[in-house]
């Protein structure tokens, strides 16, 4: 029970820190400043979370998001058509990598750190130097300001849902889960592991490309050295989240939780404690070392 | 006399410029992307001093330093919208991108904060640019290489980080110095992202498979790693263009009193940052006449100053100029002359 708490509790603690630091930031325009860019965070920690419910691991999901970026501010800008097919392709090869990293019974770490370098290398030849600029609808989604609720509570709760109502509530995406749980029951009950393994990868990357769009929609131009902070904080996201490396224990609620925990515990908490810039990285991990061990201590009691 | 007095005081505001309006409760913040180098040190070094006297001087109501813990654009992206909630007058950023910080820049700016960047700039039109001319600086590089190396030859060019304005600007600049020195020839490209140690293992890697070098153009932070680079491998030394890094001086003085060797150095000064607080003290101040590019010059040592400058470089640090306000002003009436 606790456990299932845990993201939201910690979420509720850095708020409470933020309020009482900085009660200015407690309001419409205050969250929709701090957690604006918690969404494309939120969406890569779904993603990572796809590939960790089967037991395997992205070190690329940073520098495809940084990647799509720039396909998002350059072609799918001048030329939607090839824009949406390049960015289909890209999830087409994240379902191939799945497929390769099950039929050779390749380790993804290793698989992926290769492709982190390969979508780097191909974000600088889309977008050489800084620049480019976001579609105009990109644009004007990401900064919908619809009443009361500001934007980027509104999207965390649309993804945290539609994504638990997908991996948790339907049939497949148990099976999904299974395959990361106990993969040796669901062969023999003649389910196909390489399905799940390339259903998995291809959500890991739809999400990215998503990923991708809500970054730059808000940055409203592209860097290819953009998302590369993401794949550390995409997997801090998921264990923060309650999900586990193995085992196919995964929480998309507690993803999205510990992504907006994340976003907030690293910037604004931060900039508002006034720490000394001599110790202000320092205190970042810190931070985030005290959030992810309260976590691991619960896990650990109630075992 | 009373009278004399408060005419003379009078006068004396009147004469240092900064009576336009009262600046003394405003707060600036620095927010800066990355402090993991010689330079960015002496930057943040150059900025607490700056800052603090304005802050006990009372010209400023606080002037607070940010520092990112990666180099990443989201993460300054976040840390300029929570300094907006944090509701600081002006905002001076050595930013992470020039374009993909837009975004949160242009909702500072609609907050009504005065955005002032300097080295890593920002293109937003509502900020203001302190920009040094990185492109000169990179075509001087050949200018000076030419009358050290008179006959000419092949040039190894060592670049800064990818993707960045700054390496784009002085690569540019280099490739235009070549351009009018046909006698010069870049053999090879290596990237030492303006840090001794990638530099010199990044040029040790591409060295066996060069021809003879007889110069390298490069951005600062490199020339050192090329140095040993060169040495360990057992080749003659070319002229290696410097970057006011104290280790690079030190080892320009070695050779010069070794032999004479000759060469020139040259960098964007870390206490730019103090002329960019300058700018944005200006700006609260009142001042509307004020351009949104601002052009200061580079810091450039000759063989005939170095050798004076050298002791007054913290080991380990990087050439620096703290800039007053009086430059500031100074600075902004040739750009607006211009």
């Amino acid at each position: 029970m606790l456990r299932g708490l845990l993201p939201a509790l910690s979420l509720a603690l850095v708020l409470i820190a933020i309020a009482w630091l900085n009660p200015r930031a407690i309001s419409y325009f205050g969250f929709n400043l701090m957690l604006n860019l918690a969404i494309p965070i939120a969406l890569a920690t779904i993603a990572q979370m796809f590939v960790i419910a089967g037991n395997e691991l992205d070190l690329s999901i940073g520098t495809f998001v940084g990647f799509v970026g720039c396909v998002t501010a350059t072609w799918l800008r001048d030329a939607p058509l090839g824009g949406i097919l390049v960015l289909l392709g890209a999830i087409g090869v994240y379902a191939l990598l799945g497929a390769l990293i099950h039929l050779r019974n390749l380790p993804s770490i290793v698989v992926t750190l290769g492709m982190s370098f390969v979508w780097q290398g191909l974000a600088v030849l889309v977008l050489p130097k800084p620049g480019g600029k976001a579609p105009d609808w990109l644009l004007a989604i990401m900064s919908f300001k619809p009443p009361y609720v500001p934007f980027p509570i509104l999207a965390a709760l649309v993804i945290a849902i539609v994504v638990h109502f997908g991996l948790m509530r339907t049939s497949y995406g148990v099976i999904l889960r299974g395959s990361g749980g106990n993969a040796a029951a669901l062969r023999r009950a003649g389910w196909s592991l390489l399905k799940t393994k390339i259903a998995l990868f291809a959500l890991t990357g739809l999400f990215g490309v998503l990923s991708g769009m809500a970054l730059i929609g808000i940055t409203t131009s592209a860097d290819a050295n953009i998302g590369n902070g993401y794949t550390l904080l995409s997997i801090a996201g998921v264990i923060l989240g309650g999900g586990e490396f193995v085992g196919g224990r995964v929480s998309p609620i507690g993803a999205v939780l510990g992504a907006l925990t994340l976003a907030l515990a690293a910037s604004p908490l931060l900039t508002f404690m006034h720490i000394p810039p001599d110790w202000q990285v320092a205190a970042n991990g810190a931070i985030l070392i005290i959030v992810l061990a309260a976590r691991v201590l619960i896990s650990r009691r109630e075992r | 006399m009373k009278k004399l007095l408060v005419l003379g005081a009078f006068a004396a505001m009147l004469a240092s410029g900064t009576a336009l309006a009262d600046t003394s409760g405003k707060k600036i913040a620095f927010s800066n992307n990355y402090a993991g180098n010689s330079w960015r040190q002496a930057m943040l070094d150059s900025y607490g001093i700056v800052t603090k006297k304005a802050v006990d001087d009372k010209i400023v109501g606080a002037a607070d330093i940010f520092t990112t813990a990666d180099k990443e654009v989201p993460t300054q992206a976040a840390q300029v919208q929570n300094l907006i909630l944090q509701g600081y007058d002006a905002i001076v950023i050595n930013a992470a991108s020039p374009d993909a910080l837009n975004g949160a820049i242009k909702q500072a700016c609609d907050a009504g904060i005065v955005v002032v960047s300097f080295d890593g700039i920002v293109t937003e039109p509502c900020a203001y640019r302190v920009v040094v001319d990185f492109k000169d600086m990179g075509k001087q590089e050949v200018e000076q290489m030419a009358k050290f190396q008179p006959k000419g030859g092949n040039l190894l060019e060592i670049r800064g980080l990818a993707g960045t304005s700054i390496d784009d600007a002085i690569h540019a600049g280099i490739l235009e110095g070549v351009a009018a020195h046909p006698e010069f020839k870049i053999v090879g490209s290596v990237t030492g992202d303006w840090d001794q140690t990638t530099a010199q293992k990044a040029v040790a890697t591409i060295l066996p498979s060069l021809p003879d070098v007889v110069g390298i153009v490069d951005q600062g932070g490199d020339g050192y790693g090329a140095a040993q680079a060169f040495a360990a491998a057992n080749k003659p030394r070319p002229t290696i263009i410097m970057g006011n890094r104290q280790d690079e001086l030190k080892w320009w003085k070695e050779q010069k009193d070794k032999d004479g060797y000759q060469t020139w150095s040259a960098s964007i000064a870390p206490g730019v940052s103090s002329l960019a607080f300058w700018v944005a003290q200006q700006v609260l101040d009142g001042r509307k006449d004020i351009p949104h590019d601002l052009l200061v010059p580079y810091l450039a040592f000759t063989q005939d100053d170095f050798e004076a400058a050298l002791p007054k470089i913290k080991e380990g640090g990087v050439a620096t100029h703290e800039y007053s306000q009086e430059d500031a002003i100074a600075a902004i009436k040739a750009n607006i002359k211009q």
